[in-house]
């Protein structure tokens, strides 16, 4: 691998930029592999990097339907955040954003983790009450979180209206100073291209078909260009999880549902950390490109389109603006859907299967994003030990058999 | 800047009687009505207005319409200013205020140039490549960097304060909705309308005419845009015809949803009348859509190609045509196809000096013939190669080019002020793209048309199908509208018009080209830019082909093509041939990236239309609501009710108003407004049957007349509402929930009575609004109501505990349920909502203390009674919280599977306790963790919540509920709650119910 | 948006309805004589189809009345509509 730096930079200007090599190969399926990562994800990539990188497990392929990271991964807001309620849930996520910190050096591919802050609005009485809560089971956990008053806020978003006056006032928020965005695409490429350097065959354009068995035990996939046998398969494949799983000749407790987004205009810096309200459903922040990014709530219906219904947009709208007065008139320049698999708890599946070899990795609802490296991380240890690693044993699929759910909605309304 | 001498003398669509003066980064202009910003600036030269994105080279107007990559400019200043607008489609009124974006410190003479002069060091994605901090540790290089690439981006500002304009939105059905008003959306419109259809026709423009309005076409031997006057009589006359002009449709959606912005007030400036919104959502459900949308010139690309005074060879003619505005003296275009010949035509017609180089070896000999008699210099199988100069065009140079677009012999230099380049037409396919259509290429235009979608109600017709002459458009149209208004039923016959149009003989295939130079690493004759907005060249695009980025996606996104405020729409389609030129592939096998809406950006403040302020969502405020404020409450939001918190007097903090609350409904008597609280009446034999189902507790045995306390849980088997039930009747009761969860149990009943038990006969009703209710409350509750002129016999006996009467309070109707929330004696008393202020104002007159939510909050928690979403919040089972006693063991009930789980059954969950703080001066925090050793260092382990705490007057100090690990087993036991900082709280675990245990004060 | 023909009603927006998610998922007439497994299956386990997709609806803002609705949770064309325990009225629009 030709290491990416600002040397490299410009010894190649030299040449007219001539002679990078590629980002990853494109070589076609080997009949059989160790271990097929199905889902050319975030997830996904990772979980191949982290086999070769932490479990010297390196032949490896995976297979993506379409083009790495043109998924969730590619669509969703880039917010990153650990400030989850819940011990289990704090684990992983912290775990994410952790490797997320050293993820630019590691991978040599700057994907622009920017930690700007994220701050979570309280407009009651019941949400000053829950982030209290919150705020003080995250810092139990060790992961940072404070409390600010309604000037704290305004002096780190002017942007924002505090006013007692308006039909939702901004009572407080919480903050978590580390977490913030990165660059969504570069977090894909970032981890596909360490993962090809470590040998792992990155597949595109490669749909699976088929989930090959004999006996209760995984044997490979089929693909449309053609099968691949394997004697390992970890499927994180987001919104279709439960077609793969049909697949394989079981249920999931999940739901598919589009989940909007939408940018701005690039305007000059206006918003320097991002926003979030349960209350009245907002996610804001702004991109190093100047764009407003803002996610929406997901649409009712399940659906396999990567597009919602309308009125969701306009709803989004009316929220935004009475938070922010000044952004009325910058303008909507794009808006897309993504499909999001939705978990009864709110929490992801992170798991072995009935079948043997054959080990799922969904559920992450709308929050997928920000877990992509600590995701791999637990998958891959549960794929090469062919045992949940401690902070992935809490999401496996029996809690919805024993009761053991990690209800992240009580406080996590919002989707993100 | 002297005058504005590039105004041709005669011609245009501009009212050369209505002079307008405005003003450009404040320098003086003046122009006509008619003119867009763009058409008045060009009038004066084609100078720089904008800085691109990246490399801040000057840039000047490109395009005369949306698809504009780079005037954009900001209009006004305040609270009214407009980032990012396009010059090409600001209408110009009289005093217009614009100046441009991204320049610093002034579009002439920029700073940030320097990254234009030190490009090679920013090719596409180099931020992926550096800034990781290598060896100085983790990101700090990034951290440093990124406020000065945060500066550096963006265009415009933000305004400086909140939007003073107001914003509409409108409904509208259609049988046809036609998007486009040039010839083949016109015709449409005629045809569906002559059929007797209900017809919106929405043109983005201020008049329609699309491109018949450059004034250089002819129908029927008279000018097009006679027939286009015509045509928009006969559409006027129509009874069933809306012409929505100034409106752009931005977005179609399933079963035939658009979204269309109308400007309205937007085109008067700040100035404009009060009356008119700025800008109007129009939401249009349409049975059948014509898409006669239009195509958008591409250019090709060529060394220098940004340079001010480089346009669209169609912009240049409209320019002329409709604007009478030619920006140069000597023009050169370049093309390879027909349609820059009537752009050179237009143009010598003017006295304007053309050389026109068709890089076809053959062009149409017809075409051919007429331009040199014009005199104008045509130069065959030739293209542009580069243009000298940066601020201005200061000469030019062709070449011969191969089929790859390489230069095939020495440029020769033309003299030029002013190029327009035609590298083809792309389809404007982004609506047909919304609703699915996939995009196919078409070889002999050489560009991407929709697939047919006419099964879902979608039909395109014109220059977005890849037709080129007038007819076929005209033709088009007449055929989609005449379809459209059949499938939409109107099936009345009608007679196809024969129109005869200037289109001459057939024309020739066009010579695809995409980027002349520019493309080979360490080709030096400058740069060839593709995406002209963020500065993509065509050698970014060989970039991201070598280091594998090669899925149209990946293009896009390692370069930022396409990802403008022009979302692309001159850059994709030569973005995507030349990725496929790099890898050996058509640009079919490329592929498109999805267009997404919307087609034009719109304001947030348009989406949200009125939905701002009070109206943002229904505030509901009981019928006492104005009492209460005139009476010093402080509310809070309880859902969209506004409920009192307290109730403050002169000189009081709350904490003492809310003691003081506390204390009257302890010693005396109290009164809550408690109208808010959710109620729904079920009548029917078999309501018992579906209380059991739904409640967790058994009901077979409440008696007419009295009420039971119920909890609601989901198949999960955790508490969601609970509250009191009363049977009115044998077949009649009323069920009462928590405020915030009215509208959800409700619908969770008719969900079980609908879909699962449709043989119940229940009928469910919402009856809170229906109902004033006033809960009094202590000691001295009995005799206060007892002094209400009423029939009722508030005897304990007669009217014990849990029982509920109805009579006659004051005349009105009531119902009382002796309930009590509080721990004390207590009545609510319900009344018919309009006299519900005359019995408050007769309790406050019998000396009760009005006490809000907190106060009650309080008084619950002494109690240890729970509030569902504070001691429950979705993970809690009645068990948890103590209530085992209301889980029925003989019937099934929704939820009760879910006990016998292995996690449900635990014996250590973790249970509703009481925590006393060993200190009684101590408020324990809510929220707080609680844990057994203070010292350990996180990550801690915490083994519960507090869930509720207060000071008591009562218990005179601190006291708190708690959820708490295997806590009913702990009783007696201290932990510790930690403090938001450092430090804990010791606290001793204790029975929950804190105050009267055994009830003997709410029994009379 | 979609525009759904609600049997009691006729066309509406989408707007003025609520989606419940999967139809005829029945609960258990003897929920103590099933396995946690089998008890799981019914309270969380959902088929999630890809393509024709049976799903109960509620004309919230309008009658109130759940209906089934057979839609395409890729293409979102939907059609066939029926009533839980009785007959629909003849709907206008």
């Amino acid at each position: 691998m030709q290491r990416y730096s600002i040397f490299s930079l410009a010894r190649n200007a030299l040449t007219g930029h001539r002679n990078w090599p590629q980002a990853w190969r494109s070589p076609a399926p080997k009949p059989e592999y160790d271990v097929v990562i199905v889902g050319g994800g975030g997830h996904g990539l990772a979980t191949a990097y982290y086999l070769a990188a932490e479990h010297g497990i390196t032949n490896v392929a995976v297979l993506e339907r379409g083009w790495l990271g043109g998924g969730n991964t590619g669509r969703n807001t880039t917010i990153i955040r650990s400030n989850y309620l819940w011990d289990e849930s704090a684990a992983i996520y912290e775990k994410a954003l952790q490797l997320y910190e050293g993820l630019s050096r590691e991978l040599n591919f700057n994907i622009m983790l920017s930690q700007r802050g994220v701050l979570n609005l309280a407009h009651n009485e019941h949400d000053l009450k829950e982030m209290s809560r919150r705020v003080r089971a995250i810092r139990g956990n060790g992961v940072d979180s404070e409390i600010l008053t309604p000037a704290e806020i305004k002096k780190l978003v002017p942007a924002i209206n505090i006013s007692k006056d308006v039909r939702y006032p901004i009572l407080g928020a919480s903050l978590q100073r580390r977490g913030g965005i990165a660059r969504h695409d570069a977090v894909a490429w970032g981890f596909a291209r360490a993962a090809d350097d470590r040998g792992v065959d990155i597949i595109q354009n490669c749909e699976v078909t088929g989930i090959d068995r004999d006996g209760g035990r995984v044997t490979g996939v089929q693909t449309t260009l053609g099968p691949v046998k394997a004697g390992k398969v970890g499927v994180v494949v987001a919104g279709h999880a439960s077609v793969l799983a049909d697949m394989a000749g079981f249920r999931l407790p999940i739901d598919s549902h589009p989940l909007q987004a939408m940018v701005s205009e690039p305007i000059k810096p206006v918003l320097d950390c991002v926003v979030m309200s349960n209350a009245v459903h907002v996610y804001v922040s702004q991109s190093d490109k100047g764009e407003l990014v803002i996610g929406a709530g997901i649409d009712s219906f399940n659906s396999y389109a990567q597009r919602g219904s309308w009125q969701i947009i306009e709803g989004q709208m009316g929220a935004l603006v009475e938070l922010f007065p000044v952004f009325s008139r910058l303008r909507l320049m794009r808006s897309w859907g993504g499909i999001v698999d939705t978990c009864p708890d709110a929490s992801p599946i992170l798991s072995k299967t009935p079948v043997d070899g054959l080990y799922f990795n969904c559920g992450w609802g709308t929050g997928g994003f920000k877990a992509t490296p600590g995701s791999g991380w637990a998958f891959a240890h549960t794929i090469a030990r062919d045992e949940p690693h401690p902070i992935a044993a809490p999401f496996s699929l029996d809690r919805f058999t024993t009761g053991a759910l990690i209800d992240e909605h009580g406080a996590a309304a919002v989707a993100h | 800047m002297s005058g504005p001498q590039f105004r041709l003398s005669a011609g245009g669509r501009i009212d050369r009687a209505a002079a307008l003066g405005f003003s450009f980064n404040g320098e003086s202009f003046t122009g006509y009505a008619g003119d867009t910003l763009a058409s008045a600036l060009l009038a004066y030269g084609a100078f720089p207005l904008a800085r691109s994105f990246k490399y801040h080279r000057p840039r000047g107007i490109y395009a005369a319409g949306a698809e504009e990559p780079n005037a954009l400019v900001q209009l006004e200043s305040g609270a009214r200013s407009q980032p990012n607008l396009r010059a090409t489609q600001i209408e110009l009124y009289s005093g217009l205020n614009a100046s441009s974006v991204n320049a610093w410190p002034s579009v002439d003479f920029d700073l940030m140039r320097v990254n234009d002069w030190l490009s090679p060091l920013f090719p596409s994605g180099f931020y992926y490549k550096t800034f990781m901090g290598a060896g100085i540790g983790t990101g700090r290089w990034w951290k440093l960097f990124e406020p000065f690439i945060r500066r550096a981006a963006g265009f415009g500002r933000a305004p400086a304060g909140p939007d003073p304009d107001r914003y509409e939105r409108m409904n509208a059905h259609c049988d046809v909705l036609v998007v486009g008003g040039g010839p083949a959306g016109l015709s449409a419109a005629l045809a569906a309308a002559n059929r007797g259809s209900r017809v919106i026709l929405a043109d983005e423009q201020a008049e329609p005419g699309g491109d018949l309005l450059a004034g250089d076409r002819g129908i029927d031997g008279a000018p097009a845009m006679d027939w286009t006057a015509t045509a928009m009589e006969t559409l006027g006359a129509a009874p069933d015809v809306t012409v929505l002009t100034r409106t752009t449709v931005a977005g179609l959606y399933d079963d035939n949803f658009a979204t269309a912005l109308e400007s309205v007030g937007e085109r008067f400036g700040p100035d404009a009348p009060a009356h008119l919104p700025r800008l109007r959502l129009w939401r249009i459900r349409a049975r059948q859509i014509v898409l006669a949308t239009g195509a958008h010139e591409r250019p090709y690309a060529f060394a220098n190609n940004d340079t001010p005074g480089v346009m669209l060879g169609n912009a240049v003619r409209h320019y002329a045509g409709r604007y009478a505005v030619v920006p140069g003296r000597q023009v050169l275009l370049g093309t390879n196809n027909d349609s820059a010949y009537r752009t050179a035509l237009l143009l010598a017609q003017a006295g304007i000096a053309v050389t026109l180089a068709d890089a076809r070896e053959s062009p149409p000999a017809a075409l051919a013939e007429a331009v040199r008699s014009a005199g104008i210099v045509l130069e065959t199988g030739c293209a542009i190669t580069a243009v000298a100069g940066d601020r201005r065009i200061r000469g030019a140079k062709i070449a011969p080019v191969r089929a790859d677009g390489e230069i095939a012999g020495s440029p020769r230099p033309v003299d030029a002020d002013l190029v327009g380049v035609s590298g083809g037409w792309n389809p404007a396919l982004h609506l047909a793209s919304h609703r699915g259509a996939r995009p196919v290429w078409n070889e002999a235009p050489a560009c991407f048309v929709p697939d047919d979608l006419s099964a879902l109600g979608v039909r395109v017709a014109g220059a977005v199908t890849g037709a080129g002459a007038l007819a076929e458009c005209l033709e088009q149209g007449y055929a989609a509208g005449r379809d459209a208004a059949r499938a939409a039923g109107r099936t009345k016959r009608i007679r196809k018009p024969v129109l005869k149009t200037d289109d001459g003989a057939a024309g020739a295939p066009i010579r695809p080209l995409w980027a002349v130079a520019g493309r080979r690493p360490g080709d030096r004759r400058g740069k060839a830019f593709v995406d002209l907005q963020n500065d993509v060249t065509a050698k970014d695009v060989a970039l991201a082909a070598r280091e594998n980025y090669r899925s149209v996606e990946h293009l896009k996104r390692y370069t930022t093509l396409g990802m403008g405020t022009d979302q692309g729409k001159t850059a994709n389609v030569t973005g995507l041939a030349l990725m496929g030129m790099e890898t050996g592939r058509s640009p079919d096998a490329v592929g498109t990236t999805t267009f997404r809406p919307p087609y034009t950006p719109i304001p947030f403040g348009a989406l949200a239309g009125r939905d701002r302020g009070a109206l943002f969502d229904p505030v509901r405020e009981t019928p006492m609501f104005d009492w209460h404020a005139a009476n010093g409450a402080v509310f809070e939001d309880v859902g969209q009710w506004k409920r009192p918190y307290a109730y403050r007097r002169a000189g009081e903090s709350l904490e003492q108003a809310i003691d003081r609350e506390v204390s009257a409904v302890r010693n005396a008597v109290g009164i809550m407004d408690a109208s808010t609280l959710g109620k729904i009446d079920l009548k029917g034999p078999d309501v018992v049957t579906l209380l059991n189902r739904v409640y967790t507790n058994d009901w077979e045995t409440l008696k007419v007349g009295r009420a039971r306390y119920g909890l609601m849980c989901h198949e999960d088997g955790m508490i969601f509402d609970d509250g009191v039930t009363a049977r009115l009747a044998d077949d009649h009761y009323v069920m009462t929930t928590t405020t915030g969860n009215a509208a959800t149990v409700l619908n969770w009943l008719e969900l079980w009575l609908q879909t699962e038990w449709p043989d119940l006969r229940v009928f469910a009703t919402s009856v809170t609004e229906a109902w004033a209710t006033a809960t009094v409350a202590g000691p001295e509750a009995r005799k206060l109501v007892s002094d209400l002129d009423g029939d009722i016999d508030w005897s304990d006996e007669a009217f014990p505990h849990m029982a509920i009467r109805n009579g006659a309070i004051l005349g009105a109707p009531a119902r009382i349920f002796r309930v009590s929330f509080s721990g004390e004696a207590s009545y609510e008393i319900n009344v018919p909502a309009h006299y519900g202020l005359a019995l408050w104002q007769a309790l406050i007159g019998g000396g009760a203390t009005p006490y809000g939510t907190e106060a009650m909050h309080v008084l619950r928690a002494e109690k240890g009674f729970i509030i569902v979403g504070q001691e429950t919040d979705g993970t809690v089972t009645p068990q948890d919280v103590g209530m085992g006693w209301a889980v029925s063991k003989r019937k099934d009930f929704i939820g009760k599977r879910s006990y016998s789980r292995p996690d449900t059954a635990r014996p250590d969950r973790k249970h509703l306790v009481g925590l006393l703080p060993l200190d009684s001066g101590t408020v324990l925090p809510e929220g707080g963790q609680i844990v057994n050793d203070p010292s350990q260092e996180p990550p801690v382990t915490m083994l519960g919540h507090v869930t509720s705490s207060y000071r008591s007057p009562s218990l005179n100090g601190g006291f708190a509920l708690a959820l708490l690990k295997n806590g009913r087993n702990r009783t007696g036991d201290t932990v510790h709650v930690l403090k938001l900082d450092e430090g804990a709280d010791a606290a001793r675990v204790v029975d929950p119910v804190f105050y009267d245990r055994d009830g003997g004060r709410l029994r009379g | 948006m979609l525009l759904i023909r609600c049997p009691y009603c006729g066309l509406r927006d989408e707007s003025e309805f609520s989606c419940g998610g999967e139809a005829d998922i029945a609960r258990p007439l003897e929920p103590e004589k099933l396995s946690d497994a089998e008890w799981a299956d019914y309270v969380f386990m959902r088929t999630n189809t890809k393509g024709r997709f049976k799903e109960q609806w509620v004309h919230t803002h309008g009658c109130g009345r759940w209906f089934t609705l057979v839609r395409h949770t890729v293409s979102h064309e939907h059609g066939e509509t029926g009533v839980f325990g009785g007959v629909a009225p003849e709907a206008d629009g």
